[in-house]
């Protein structure tokens, strides 16, 4: 009897033991983490690039976020962060927060609704001038049924939009929405910015390192566990490889490891945990369609046509990338279009004969042949992951009598010129810093966009998208989405080629990473990360 | 030879306001300003947003206006805010350029102590096997890129040590960093060594052969004596000439240097800021280089008299 009691007692405790993170996870440690490039600033809401995000998430906190413990980003899968909680009103137009009252920023100064109106209002063109939080604003159409943010009390704030917008919620979820100081200035949220997020910075020296280290005041009791967030910049790839290899750093950067470059690390640090996950950035075509030749819709259709989307991921990826349209399909995905369905759209299909077949018809009918082929330029980024695909292209266009050269465009003046339309072709990568319909929509297709960089216009398309923004019912939602990417793909707007796959690896010391897998530029706060030594 | 001193001083004064006329004017004729690049930075090329910050950076002046105050910052040890950080221009150049010059430094000192004695010995023991082995040494010298060579260091480091030889932080102390430095300098110096090697072995080759040698043999100079007192002596004035242009150049060998090897220097930030048309940066970091490079001229021509007492700068 003695001795099943022990048996039982033992049991509880272990069980306890196991339940209770707070037995398991180590307070302590620095976590090294190379990184990629220099980042443009430290402006989460100036910037459109994870080099930004991944090191600056950890000091900022969001009214609400997309649950770190789950891996896909939905709208079912928001808590709240610096709000306690939340309510719409009846018309689902007005979204109130509660607000938490035990928040500090990092020197010390109280939190209140007052600095999430001025965050929003800068982000909506209504900022104070003198103040000048936001210098530029990449995602001012986020915001664009926005009309106004009211303050109830300290602890209560209330955002007015024009119309119902079920994914505004998602929107403030995002990485790119953190709540920014009415307090300090734009130049200092550039360099050195306060929030109240886990960590606090202590440095970012330009070309060499980001320091950041533990928020002792931080809201969320125990957290974060680690002490210091060590980022260094490491621009040289192969050097940034050899570095986590031997141990100079825990973590790479993320998304930084492409498939042949897994098998080197698998070789030199067996031990090493890594994990592929979609980056949610996808490779497309930009055709400049309001110039001869490509004003021609056939010629538009041709290009599209004569995609081998399985041999860009075959040589790229190693098989590993997903074909999509421009949102990513399920399971990482939550709005794109299943793998059944995206077969049926013209040039989807496993089957390359049939749509080559009637591209070249579309080619000959237009007066194109193997002996008089139509010469163009592909413009792209001069960076590796543009260029390699741009190369492919060249070689794809071939067979429909299409001669192509590549223009590798510097990357300082790559959206100058695509805005200004000096191309014919251009190959293209696109980043969704979230993974929801309106976000895509608005920011790529809609006729008003800044970053409609082909200016692709279709005003029954323009409906549908503010239809489906509208729309509450999810299920309802997802096939208007579906219907607006079956016209996207038959406008030929921006042909997806594929949705990106990459490898981002840590040491096993390294505990508690979630990556999210259908955004690279959310989820890294880093509150729950650990060391285990 | 004050006036000389004088003269020279005049015409380095003269050499650096044609540098900076010209930095000044290539800079803006590079297609992009730092607008363009911040904006593009974010995917968008909102024209109000771009024109903001022109206007706050003050690139919307007159050309020469912009040139005045550069130059006029310049004279007060005024540099200007980096655009990109927004921070003092001299708060970001500062740090990086001891660290580029200790490693520019110890290049130097390595292609000088490897390259002099080797060249040397190459030539008084010209046609040997060793004469052969050393030649063979400086020919892939010269033929070997630094980034290559630079990327075979990191691997068998790794391979073999499990460690890699990166500034990843700060050095305690100065033996830590001249152990951290001794790696990437020894890459750089090592293609400078073979160049002042193969010019060493040329240059004593050449003089060798001269009469005053064989007088020396004659006298009953021993061969040491001969080598280094007369020869060697004589043989280096084409060799410091080349030195000269080599710690010149070297900055160009630093680039490459310093991204692999991953050095917060002066050379890499000079690129980044190029990249970012971050004017205030480079037009002060290629100023400081092209002061070294005349500073360097300078030195050079001193050391000829120091080197050569026949030769004299007339007043």
């Amino acid at each position: 009897m003695r001795t099943c009691l022990a048996l039982v007692a033992g049991s509880l405790a272990a069980a306890v033991f196991v339940a209770s993170p707070a037995f398991a996870q180590k307070q302590g440690g620095t976590l090294r983490i190379s990184h990629r490039d220099n980042p443009p600033s430290a402006s989460i809401h100036e910037e459109a690039t994870i080099s930004v995000n991944q090191p600056f998430m950890a000091i900022f906190n969001n009214l609400v976020f997309f649950d770190p413990k789950e891996k896909v980003n939905s709208p079912d899968k928001i808590v709240p962060e610096l709000a306690e909680s939340w309510t719409w009103n009846p018309e689902k137009t007005k979204l109130t927060f509660k607000l938490r009252s035990d928040v500090k920023w990092h020197d010390g100064k109280p939190f209140s609704a007052k600095d999430v109106k001025c965050t929003w209002d800068a982000l909506i063109g209504k900022g104070d001038e003198k103040l000048d939080i936001i210098r530029k604003n990449p995602r001012k159409v986020w915001y664009s049924n926005l009309k106004e943010v009211t303050v109830g009390s300290d602890t209560e704030v209330t955002f007015e939009l024009g119309r119902p917008q079920p994914s505004f919620l998602s929107m403030l979820a995002a990485g790119y929405s953190p709540v920014y100081s009415c307090h300090v200035s734009g130049r200092d949220m550039r360099s050195k910015p306060i929030g109240t997020g886990p960590f606090k910075i202590v440095d970012f020296k330009r070309n060499e390192a980001i320091k950041l280290v533990r928020n002792p005041d931080y809201w969320k009791k125990g957290r974060p566990y680690l002490d210091v967030i060590d980022w260094k910049i490491v621009p040289n790839r192969s050097t940034r490889m050899l570095g986590f290899a031997a141990g100079e750093f825990d973590m790479t950067f993320d998304s930084d490891v492409t498939f042949p470059l897994l098998k080197d690390i698998q070789a030199q640090k067996p031990d090493a945990v890594c994990e592929a996950r979609p980056s949610n950035v996808n490779t497309n075509l930009l055709v400049n369609r309001d110039a001869p030749p490509f004003d021609n819709p056939e010629l538009r259709r041709a290009l599209a046509l004569s995609l081998d989307r399985k041999a860009f991921n075959d040589i790229l990826f190693q098989g590993h990338a997903l074909t999509s349209a421009s949102l990513l399909p399920p399971p990482a995905g939550v709005w794109g279009m299943s793998k059944e369905m995206l077969e049926t759209m013209p040039g989807y299909a496993a089957d390359r004969e049939k749509p080559l077949a009637e591209a070249k018809a579309i080619m000959t009918k237009l007066g194109y042949s193997k002996d008089k082929p139509l010469k163009l330029k592909v413009a792209t980024r001069n960076i590796a992951i543009y260029r390699d695909p741009a190369v492919i292209l060249i070689d794809q266009l071939k067979q429909i009598y299409i001669e192509a050269e590549l223009e590798p465009i510097d990357t300082t003046v790559w959206y100058t010129k695509i805005q200004r339309k000096d191309y014919s072709v251009g190959l293209n990568l696109t980043g969704l810093g979230l993974d929801d319909a309106d976000t895509n929509f608005y920011e790529n297709f809609h006729s008003t966009s800044d970053r409609n960089y082909t200016a692709y216009k279709n005003p029954e398309v323009d409906r549908l998208i503010d239809q489906q923004s509208a729309e509450a019912d999810l299920e309802k939602r997802k096939k208007l989405v579906w219907e607006i990417e079956k016209k996207l793909i038959e406008d030929g707007a921006r042909p997806v080629i594929n949705s990106n796959v990459a490898n981002t690896c840590w040491d096993p010391k390294v505990k508690g990473v979630i990556l999210q897998h259908n955004s690279i530029y959310n989820g890294w706060r880093f509150e729950d990360v650990w060391l285990d030594k | 030879m004050g006036a000389y001193l004088t003269r020279r001083f005049l015409l380095m004064l003269l050499t650096l306001f044609g540098m900076s006329v010209l930095i000044f004017v290539m800079l803006r004729l590079v297609p992009g300003n730092i607008a363009d690049i911040l904006v593009d930075a974010a995917g968008i090329a909102d024209p109000k947003e771009k024109a903001k910050i022109i206007n706050e950076l003050g690139l919307d002046r007159p050309i020469l206006e912009q040139y005045g105050q550069w130059v006029g910052g310049l004279v007060r040890g005024d540099l200007g805010f980096a655009y990109v950080s927004e921070r003092p221009a001299l708060e970001e150049i500062a740090p990086r350029i001891p660290i580029s010059a200790k490693l520019a430094g110890m290049a130097l000192f390595f292609s000088v102590v490897i390259g002099v004695p080797f060249g040397v010995i190459s030539a008084v023991r010209q046609n040997t096997a060793l004469d052969y082995f050393l030649r063979v040494i400086s020919l892939s010298g010269l033929s070997l890129p630094s980034f290559w060579l630079a990327l075979l260091v990191l691997m068998a480091s790794v391979h073999w040590f499990g460690t890699i030889p990166i500034y990843s932080n700060e050095p305690r102390s100065f033996l830590q960093e001249v152990g951290l430095l001794s790696i990437p300098a020894a890459v750089v110096g090592f293609r400078s060594s073979a160049l002042v090697m193969r010019l060493t072995r040329s240059s004593m080759l050449e003089v060798l052969r001269q009469d005053y040698i064989r007088t020396a043999r004659s006298k009953g100079a021993s061969q040491t004596s001969v080598n280094y007192d007369h020869a060697l002596r004589n043989a280096l004035l084409p060799v410091v000439t080349i030195i000269g242009i080599e710690a010149a150049f070297l900055v160009g060998g630093l680039i490459v240097t310093e991204t692999v090897f991953n050095i917060p220097g002066v050379a890499r930030f000079l690129v980044e800021a190029i990249l970012w048309r971050d004017y205030p940066i480079v037009q002060n970091l290629v100023m400081l280089i092209a002061f070294v490079v005349v500073m360097v001229n300078f030195l050079v021509d001193m050391a000829y008299m120091a080197l050569d007492p026949r030769i004299k700068y007339a007043d």
